[in-house]
């Protein structure tokens, strides 16, 4: 059986992830290229008596080294080099498609096309001659729709063909006598001076006048360069004086130009442009007047549907978890192997699991909203609002709403965006949204202290949470990203009616994602806290004398000046860190109050408020004990800092998991606890000086 | 007569002539297909007033403004 390795290339928004859907259906992995934050897919299927082992490329415009994505794919061309590659091509936008196809035929990639989306260009009155385009660029070209079966069949003998006898298309590209020549006198001295390099030296040539800084490096590093660089730079400025343009401009001209040469010959366009379906919508969604209004709907839509429906499902899998802890501590009395079941992994996998249903219906309707098309324009309308508000693109808007609900599903949001400084900016932001989890601790000591005006109270700690992420991203936009900030330039796909495979795919494979790498390190960091708790052998779970405790009660003069030094203040911050709303029951805990029927109200599961049980903030107890740790004053300030301080266990791993390394949640563990220091204090010290 | 890309009323078309500016972003922009002698349309301007939608080799392609100054367009 032969195996055949090929790799799925093509534009974004073209297709691609859907003819990888068909062909892979479940059997797929999903991981990172190595040492990248960009997703790989890779899956296998067979087709008569072939093993074919398929990459989906990410979807690139270019091979340049513009972004991240596109040295992964030029790489994976250049060092891998996949026996085919089906170029997936939007029939309907097929110019600036064959921008990429050209790019790849420079590597000599072995090629085929597969025009998708046929059925949008004939609406748009395109007519495609394959046989003519197939025969100018020597490369198979084949009809499919992603979305049913058509073509499928064709498209997977081509496969085999070519990759029994490849297709040889490098001379097929004519990019006019000025730059032709000037590539292959560059060629000829790498030929003569450099052996052994992966790539065609017609692209080295091509990409060393392009002045691309990875493959300079590359000849550099083979130490016998100077004499092609040297000719380089003299053909550059050669460049400048025929062309009154750069060569890397002169040659992306070039390109298009024989792009140019082979839609006059193998398209018909009609002379007008049809007003299109997509014209239609947009003409309403991006409306002057209404465009706002509706994004804002679909906003609070998504929030409502992820939460409405998220928050039930999430509180049943909590009291599952919770009558498995009862039944696990009653079957089992008392004693460390008890609690290590039940504080340590069933409190911390729980921790985990709430928040599963949430994150994959967000996933749901988040790809549902992509694969349609209107996150681009949710983008557009948004872009000049975030632009000057924070510097951020407009598509880190819908996380950051997200982040009110719950910050993970809101960071795992920030995959839309493309450019990765946007995205590391608005994960570090995000846990400033005042989260749900939040919400409880705030309607404890509202109700203890701030009970006349209990709505505005909260309000202003979420005004204060966004001032505060306003302010952190204006900061962080002129020292560590300083100068790095992306232009905005977005394609605005055609609206299509998303696939319920493909939505569903999706959702799947973040998911899954988020629990396989994000459950192991919940887990074995809610231990380490289990095991804190726990020691010295014999101690109550999480009183004064465990490790915890101990803790907590050295720390606690450091939260003085902020007003809440006391020892169970400080425990109940530092339990806090595994979830937010933690903090209300390590008050329970501690005080032993709120609780059920005893045994086991651990910290760290004891925030299920069943429904018979009394909350919190309606428990005399309860009030009373908070009346007694806190004034009215050192309350705010306790919840402030609450909702400052170091973003939970799950949004920081959330973040490792995002940017593949513990830099980005230490960071953000650091400066967050920095900031709620500090804002605490101000707040705390100033409402001292005005008398409260 | 020439103008510059932000100046293009929506509804209007021209053809690409010049491009100022350097570098990445430049190329980038340039390989989107905004390359000299390809007709441009402004089909529109974003609700707050930035940024732009316009038509360029057959779809649609959002950029701000200040972006848009760089690319000198003539209008027939």
């Amino acid at each position: 059986m032969d195996k055949i390795r090929i790799a799925l290339a093509g534009n974004p928004n073209v297709g691609k992830s859907t003819l990888f859907n068909r062909w892979t259906g479940m059997r797929q992995h999903v991981g990172n290229w190595p040492g990248k934050t960009v997703e790989k897919k890779e899956g296998t299927f067979q087709y008569n008596q072939h093993e074919i082992k398929v990459v989906d490329l990410p979807g690139n415009y270019s091979l340049t080294a513009y972004s991240v994505e596109e040295v992964v794919s030029r790489d994976y061309i250049v060092q891998e080099k996949p026996d085919v590659i089906v170029n997936v091509i939007d029939a309907a936008n097929i110019e600036r498609n064959l921008y990429l196809t050209v790019q790849m035929m420079e590597l000599g990639a072995n090629l085929i096309l597969a025009l998708n989306m046929n059925k949008f260009a004939h609406e748009k009155g395109l007519k495609i001659n394959k046989k003519q385009l197939s025969q100018l660029l020597g490369v198979p070209v084949i009809e499919i729709e992603a979305v049913d079966d058509t073509g499928s069949e064709k498209l997977l003998e081509t496969i085999i063909n070519v990759f029994k006898s490849p297709n040889i298309v490098i001379d097929r590209l004519k990019y006019g006598n000025e730059v032709s020549e000037h590539v292959e006198q560059i060629k000829d001295i790498i030929d003569s001076d450099i052996s052994g390099l992966e790539a065609p030296s017609s692209w080295i040539a091509i990409k060393l006048l392009e002045d691309d800084p990875e493959i300079i490096k590359k000849i550099e590093e083979t130490g016998k360069g100077q004499r092609v660089l040297r000719e380089v730079k003299k053909l550059q400025k050669h460049f400048n004086d025929v062309f009154g343009d750069d060569a890397d401009a002169a040659i992306t001209d070039a390109r298009y130009g024989f792009i140019a040469g082979l839609i006059s010959e193998s398209v018909k366009k009609p002379k007008i442009d049809k007003v299109t379906r997509s014209d239609l919508i947009d003409r309403i969604v991006t409306h002057k007047y209404l465009g706002i209004p509706i994004f804002l709907l679909i906003m609070w839509l998504t929030f409502q549907i992820t939460f409405s429906l998220g928050d039930p499902l999430g509180g049943y899998v909590e009291e599952a978890l919770a009558w498995l802890g009862k039944t696990i501590a009653v079957s089992m009395g008392d004693g460390i192997l008890t609690s290590f079941i039940v504080d340590g992994i069933i409190g911390g996998v729980g921790g985990v699991l709430v928040f599963v249903p949430l994150i994959f219906i967000l996933f749901l309707i988040l790809s549902i909203l992509e694969d349609s098309g209107y996150l681009a324009r949710a983008a557009f309308v948004m872009d000049r609002f975030m632009h000057k508000l924070v510097g951020l693109h407009g598509k880190s808007f819908i996380p950051m709403i997200l982040g009110f609900g719950c910050a993970v599903p809101g960071i795992m949001a920030t995959r839309t965006l493309e450019n990765e400084r946007d995205r590391l900016l608005t994960m570090l932001i995000i846990p400033f949204m005042s989260c749900s989890a939040r919400l409880p601790v705030y309607a404890l000591l509202v109700a203890a202290f701030f009970s006349a005006y209990s709505g505005w109270i909260i309000f202003s700690l979420y005004l204060l949470g966004i001032m505060v992420a306003i302010m952190v991203a204006a900061v962080f936009k002129k020292t560590i990203f300083k100068g790095m900030s992306a232009p905005f330039v977005m394609e605005l796909p055609p609206y299509r009616i998303p696939t319920a495979k493909g939505a569903i795919i999706h959702m799947w494979e973040r998911g899954a994602l988020f629990l396989k790498k994000a459950g192991t390190i919940i887990l074995a960091l809610s231990l380490v806290i289990w095991a804190l708790s726990s020691l010295p052998v014999g101690v109550e779970y999480g009183s004064q004398e465990s490790i915890t405790g101990q803790i907590g009660t050295v720390l606690s003069p450091i939260f003085a000046p902020l007003g809440f030094g006391e020892w169970q203040a400080t425990v109940a911050i530092i339990y806090g860190f595994m979830a937010k709303e933690v903090v209300v029951s390590t008050f329970g805990t501690l005080y032993g109050i709120g609780g059920d029927d005893g045994g086991e109200e651990a910290p760290a599961e004891g925030s299920s408020s069943a429904e018979e049980e009394i909350a919190p903030e309606e428990n005399p107890g309860f009030i009373t004990v908070m009346r007694e740790l806190f004034t009215p004053l050192s309350a705010y300030a306790y919840m402030v800092f609450v909702l400052l301080y170091i973003p939970c266990l799950a949004t920081l791993t959330v973040i490792k998991r995002e940017t593949n390394s513990w830099k980005w949640p230490g960071f953000a563990a650091v400066y967050t606890f920095v900031v709620a220091y500090g804002v605490s204090l101000v707040i705390y010290q100033g409402g001292l000086l005005l008398g409260f | 007569m020439i103008k510059t890309l932000n100046k293009l009323k929506k509804g209007e078309n021209g053809k690409i002539t010049a491009f100022k500016g350097k570098g990445e972003f430049k190329k980038h922009l340039m390989e989107m297909g905004l390359v000299r002698g390809s007709d441009v349309r402004v089909e529109r301007v974003a609700p707050l007033g930035d940024p732009i939608e316009i038509k360029i080799k057959g779809y649609s392609l959002s950029l701000r403004k200040e972006d848009a100054e760089k690319i000198e367009v003539e209008i027939a």
